[in-house]
């Protein structure tokens, strides 16, 4: 038991100490017939052990590391920088609690602040707070603060919202005052399905979420659904959750967002099987007192010495408790400071490049399925396209049979909703010319 | 005879050193780096990262394309490693010292840990891959789940929750999809006075009015109001075991009786179950539903406040009201089943975009078979002895709460200070002059001026004979009188004490490019 | 006239206006005001409905109507310098200004003495 420092002599001479002979009078306040069950669980294992077992288990998977790779959908395979794991592993920031005592904890204060500036700055709003669970949870945070901010219910969800966003907000809702209205998904008329979003907005409007790229990729203009949603004092909710977008694709702010959310995965954190990942969750400064999570804020000390706090608590559980803005006590406090290294490693330089790369990828996977009889039906998309095959599903499972991982099938985001047809393909900077081929001579055996 | 020498000398000059009488000139003191903002050092024309040049780029988005770029600055691979290596030094963590908070458990990260969950079989795969390509990743996930259930006693887990408070809000909307589907929708629950903040939050979150239920003398809940409180409204009662004041809920068997009789469901708060792994089972005292904590209990890093991880255990009554997906044994393999059959499906919904915190699961599993069944309850049982070890070693200086055994935590209250002009606060920023991490001040609400110590299992006892040396001198120096020892604390930190008053008066968010002009 | 609640708002009853703030004893309780939310004017409320709110740094409140009527003025000078709540809670701090529906709700509520002794009671 190497974790436990504890010597039975030193046991002993403790409970002498206590005053007790053995260690279970001290657990004399649990039943006793419930005091020290029968498990039916192994024995402890040396390190060497733990890691043959667990190495097995691993071996079971397949990195997308290892093969042509072009699964998206809200996760996305990046290069993350040997010096982010390197930093994020340091104890100072690995085994830190949350900032309470800040005279010993301005590393982790001063990565937030920064981190805050980071997010409000790729989203083009005023503020972002120190991150969230992940980016569906986000986005079901931003219907409820719509509802706080205009004190009205109805939130409207765009039908190309991904679909396990979709299904995030209605449960988060469901008990809530908030009515959800959800639309339906038309990836072959993205444009037909916005001007639906438009027509749906009224004066009981709280809020209108809408994806940008959208679940199927398409990137779509925004400014008019912002007017018309502003004209009848409604929100509008930006959602990205290919965060590495914003590096080429105007920013929801200049769009006119009132509340931008996502998934920020893609800087600085590894795919990890859907976590932990990051929720971003950024607003304008007039709203900053509705939005939920935790904020850091600049100050100084009782030398004047600039420093940081977390700041506006009153809006959180440990004070407010069932008036909480909202019962969230954590954020990815690690994954947002692996997000921060990655973003100033980058910079916009970087960022703006590496958006470039994924863009072009995109493009040739495209240029390639199109060439090959493959419809694609992406007109205007980032890194991510949808195209359409003859039952997605089993295309991706026998093209994975050859070590292809060819995409998402739109059914699996969005069952039953009539989609079994088409297949989402993203492409960032990791995939090769290699890699390409190997999809579209896969795909052109099941093109229809 | 020849020598070569150096000609430096070898001792220390005699002349008396007082830190404050220079001040650099770099605005470094020693070893205490000072370190600006990214954004104050950084540019917009420099990146640390190598990126492909695409010859004749022409994006397909028109007038979509962002124009002016995003402002953020960039620095070279060797900055940026300075820079967070700078920042990191101002961090206290529980690799440097004893971290004694309350409630929070911060026991040791084992590392092996973290390079398991680096394995690229684990950190490396797509939550929506083909379900046959991360069999072992759903292995690890049933793997996880059955140490969960047979650690509770309790035959069913959701794991997805991605913290402790995601965790109670899945229990809580298990309980209500359950009580709806027997026709029996309540409007109440009842958490007692001591609960974390969580809980109420959580509880209206869901639609429920909050009920408080007084606390006893000797900080249990009383049953005797829970029992008055409850009737056929009262959908669930929330109770934390151990405690928040650090005591085990003697009468848990009668509470869950009473709240069964009332056709109400027993919600534990689990943040505490890290005192009684391998001891005892929920699911033997009758409880319905209870969210872990891994980053507690089973030690994944708490990482500056997350990511945590937050898997909740059910009863009978609620296993088939759990949040999907989750993962199906069939006979072609592990499957993820994650769609709800049609409106009449019983559980309750998703949580979560993806499957939950896996990076979190590799490393709790990995804790787990560490440990081994024997070494958790080792390790509960050194939580709890080290914490009456201190509780024994403080009880005539400072003021236990309560008396009788403590579990993991324990909890003393301001009296000892009275009079002394010294305030828990005061004495929480005195030990960190003294090199400690303060305990939990002001939390649970039930004593006044709370101070609430946990040592986890992971402090040795010469570590805990110093520790205790430390307190007991700051007791004596408060009441002895030497009050700006106190007040005026910290004196040795990086930063003294920072005005939070100005901060939330004036909130400055973020660094902005005009403000730096003004300066 | 001066009135005062057990939830530590005082009340100046003038001409058929009564203004409305929290007393001195309830911004020491509350430590550095950093924020206070107020009603909007031409608002009507019910005796004991949550009017306002007020932070601190580590406290937030309700701040309750204490009689039933119609908001007529709120104290813009809170929005930018709430610490007037602890610097003047008794006059410059003040939060709103209501017409009464019922001048006879008054008498429901304490005189001074009658405060004075209430805090009393309360340590």
């Amino acid at each position: 038991m190497r974790y436990l420092p504890l010597t039975p002599a030193d046991r002993q001479e403790m409970l002498t100490k206590i005053g007790v002979k053995g260690i279970d009078d001290l657990f004399i306040d649990v039943p006793k017939d419930a005091l020290n069950p029968v498990i039916d669980l192994p024995a402890h294992k040396s390190e060497m052990e733990v890691e043959r077992h667990l190495s097995r288990l691993a071996a079971k998977n397949v990195p997308a590391s290892s093969v042509p790779f072009f699964v998206g959908a809200g996760a996305y395979k990046h290069h993350v920088p040997a010096t982010v794991d390197h930093i994020i592993q340091r104890g100072e920031f690995l085994t830190a609690y949350t900032p309470y005592q800040p005279e010993i904890a301005q590393g982790t204060l001063q990565y937030i602040f920064e981190f805050q500036t980071q997010v409000a700055m790729l989203t083009g709003m005023d503020v972002a707070n120190a991150s969230m669970y992940d980016g569906s949870t986000a986005c079901g945070e931003a219907v409820m603060m719509a509802r706080r901010v205009t004190r009205r219910n109805k939130a409207i969800l765009a039908g190309s919202l991904h679909g396990h966003y979709r299904d995030v907000v209605t449960t988060m809702t469901q008990y809530t005052e908030d009515e959800v209205v959800s639309l339906a998904a038309n990836p072959a008329d993205p444009h037909g399905e916005l001007k639906a979003v438009m027509d749906a907005i009224d004066d009981s409007t709280s809020c209108v979420v809408v994806q940008n790229p959208t679940a199927f990729g398409e990137v779509l203009d925004l400014r008019p659904v912002a007017e018309k949603a502003h004209a009848h004092k409604a929100l509008l909710v930006v959602v990205v959750t290919e965060v590495v977008s914003l590096g080429l694709v105007m920013s929801p702010g200049e769009m006119g967002a009132d509340i931008v959310v996502g998934e920020g995965q893609s800087i600085g954190n590894g795919l990890n099987f859907g976590g932990p990942y990051l929720g971003l969750f950024a607003t304008n400064q007039k709203y900053v007192r509705q939005m939920p999570g935790r904020l850091c804020g600049e100050t100084v000390d009782a030398d004047g010495k600039r420093g940081f706090v977390l700041t506006l608590s009153t809006r959180e559980q440990h004070i407010r408790r069932e008036k909480a803005t909202s019962n969230i006590c954590t954020n990815s406090g690690l994954c947002a400071l692996a997000f921060t290294v990655h973003m100033s490693l980058l910079g916009d330089k970087g960022l703006t490049g590496l958006a470039k790369v994924n863009h072009a990828r995109a493009q040739a996977v495209a240029k390639a399925l199109s060439g090959a009889g493959v419809e694609v039906l992406s007109k205007r998309f980032f890194n991510e396209i949808t195209v359409r095959v003859k039952d997605a599903a089993k295309v991706v499972d026998a093209l994975a049979e050859k070590g292809v991982l060819a995409g998402v099938p739109a059914s699996r985001l969005y069952p039953g909703e009539g989609f079994d047809d088409l297949l989402i393909i993203a492409a960032t900077e990791t995939v090769t010319g290699d890699d390409i081929k190997a999809l579209v001579n896969g795909l052109k055996e099941y093109a229809a | 005879m020849s020598m070569n020498s150096e000609g430096r000398p070898t001792t220390p000059n005699a002349v008396t050193t007082d830190e404050h009488k220079y001040e650099s000139f770099s605005g470094h003191v020693g070893l205490r780096l000072a370190e600006p903002l990214i954004f104050e050092i950084g540019s917009k024309d420099r990146t640390g990262v190598d990126v492909e040049e695409i010859d004749g780029f022409v994006s397909n988005l028109g007038a979509l394309e962002r124009t002016g770029g995003t402002g953020c600055p960039g620095l070279a691979e060797p900055d940026v490693v300075r820079h967070y290596t700078r920042l990191s030094r101002r961090n206290y963590g529980i690799d440097m010292g004893v971290f004694p908070l309350g409630s929070c458990t911060m026991k040791h990260n084992p590392r092996l840990n973290e390079k398991m969950a680096r394995l690229p079989g684990f950190g490396d795969i797509h939550p929506l891959q083909p379900q046959s390509t991360v069999q072992g990743a759903l292995g690890l996930m049933e793997e996880l789940s059955h140490w969960l259930m047979e650690l509770t006693g309790m035959p069913a887990v959701a794991l997805s929750p991605k913290a402790g408070a995601h965790g109670e809000l899945c229990g809580i909307m298990a309980i209500r999809k359950a009580l709806e589907a027997r026709g029996d929708a309540r409007e109440v629950i009842l958490c007692p006075e001591s609960a974390h903040g969580t809980n109420p939050a959580t509880a209206a979150f869901c639609g429920y009015k909050v009920k408080s239920i007084p606390a006893k003398e000797n900080g249990r809940v009383d049953i005797e109001a829970l029992k008055a409180a409850l009737d056929d409204t009262v959908a669930a009662v929330m109770v934390t075991n151990p405690n928040t004041c650090g005591l085990f809920e003697n009468e848990v068997r009668e509470i869950a009786d009473a709240i069964h009789a009332a056709g109400a469901l027993f919600y534990c708060d689990g943040a505490n179950f890290n005192a009684i792994v391998g001891k005892a089972r929920p699911g033997d005292l009758g409880v319905d539903a209870m969210h872990i904590n891994l980053h507690k209990t089973f030690s994944t890093p708490h990482g500056g406040g997350g990511p945590g991880s937050g898997p909740v255990v059910f009863s009978d009554r609620l296993k088939d009201h759990v949040p999907l997906p989750f993962v199906v044994k069939t006979t072609e393999g592990l499957v993820l089943k994650e769609h709800e059959d049609g409106d009449n499906d019983p559980s309750f919904g998703r949580l979560v975009a993806f499957h939950g915190q896996m990076g979190m699961y590799v490393r709790a599993l990995s804790y787990m078979l560490s440990h081994g069944v024997d070494g958790c309850r080792q390790a509960s049982e050194d939580a709890v002895l080290n914490a009456n070890y201190i509780k024994a070693c403080l009880d005539d200086l400072m003021t236990v709460s309560f008396e009788g055994p403590c579990m993991h935590e324990v909890l003393f209250d301001d009296e000892f200070l009275k009079g002394t002009g010294v305030t828990t606060l005061d004495f929480a920023k005195a030990m960190i002059d003294e090199g400690y991490h303060p305990m939990t001040m002001y939390f649970p609400l039930v004593v006044h001026g709370a101070m609430l110590v946990e040592p986890t299992e992971s402090e040795s006892k010469y570590n805990l004979d110093q520790f205790i040396r430390s307190m007991r001198g700051l007791a004596a120096a408060a009441k002895a009188g030497e009050t700006e020892r106190f007040t005026g604390a910290p004196y040795f930190a990086p930063w003294k004490r920072l005005d939070e008053t100005q901060a939330a008066r004036n909130p400055v968010l973020r660094w902005s490019p005009e403000a730096e002009a003004a300066e | 006239m001066l009135k005062f609640t057990e939830d530590h708002e005082w009340i100046e009853y003038v001409d058929g206006i009564a203004t409305v703030g929290i007393t001195d004893y309830a911004q020491q309780a509350l430590g550095d005001v950093v924020f206070v939310e107020l009603p909007e004017v031409g608002a009507t409320y019910s005796k004991g409905d949550e009017a306002a709110v007020v932070e601190s740094v580590k406290a937030a409140s309700e701040v309750y109507a204490p009689l039933s009527g119609e908001i007529k003025a709120v104290n813009h000078d809170l929005e930018g310098t709430p610490a007037l709540v602890n610097s003047a809670a008794m006059d410059a701090g003040w939060f709103f200004k209501m017409k009464l529906e019922d001048e006879g709700e008054l008498d429901d509520l304490m005189d001074e003495d009658a405060y004075n002794e209430f805090l009393a009671s309360l340590d």
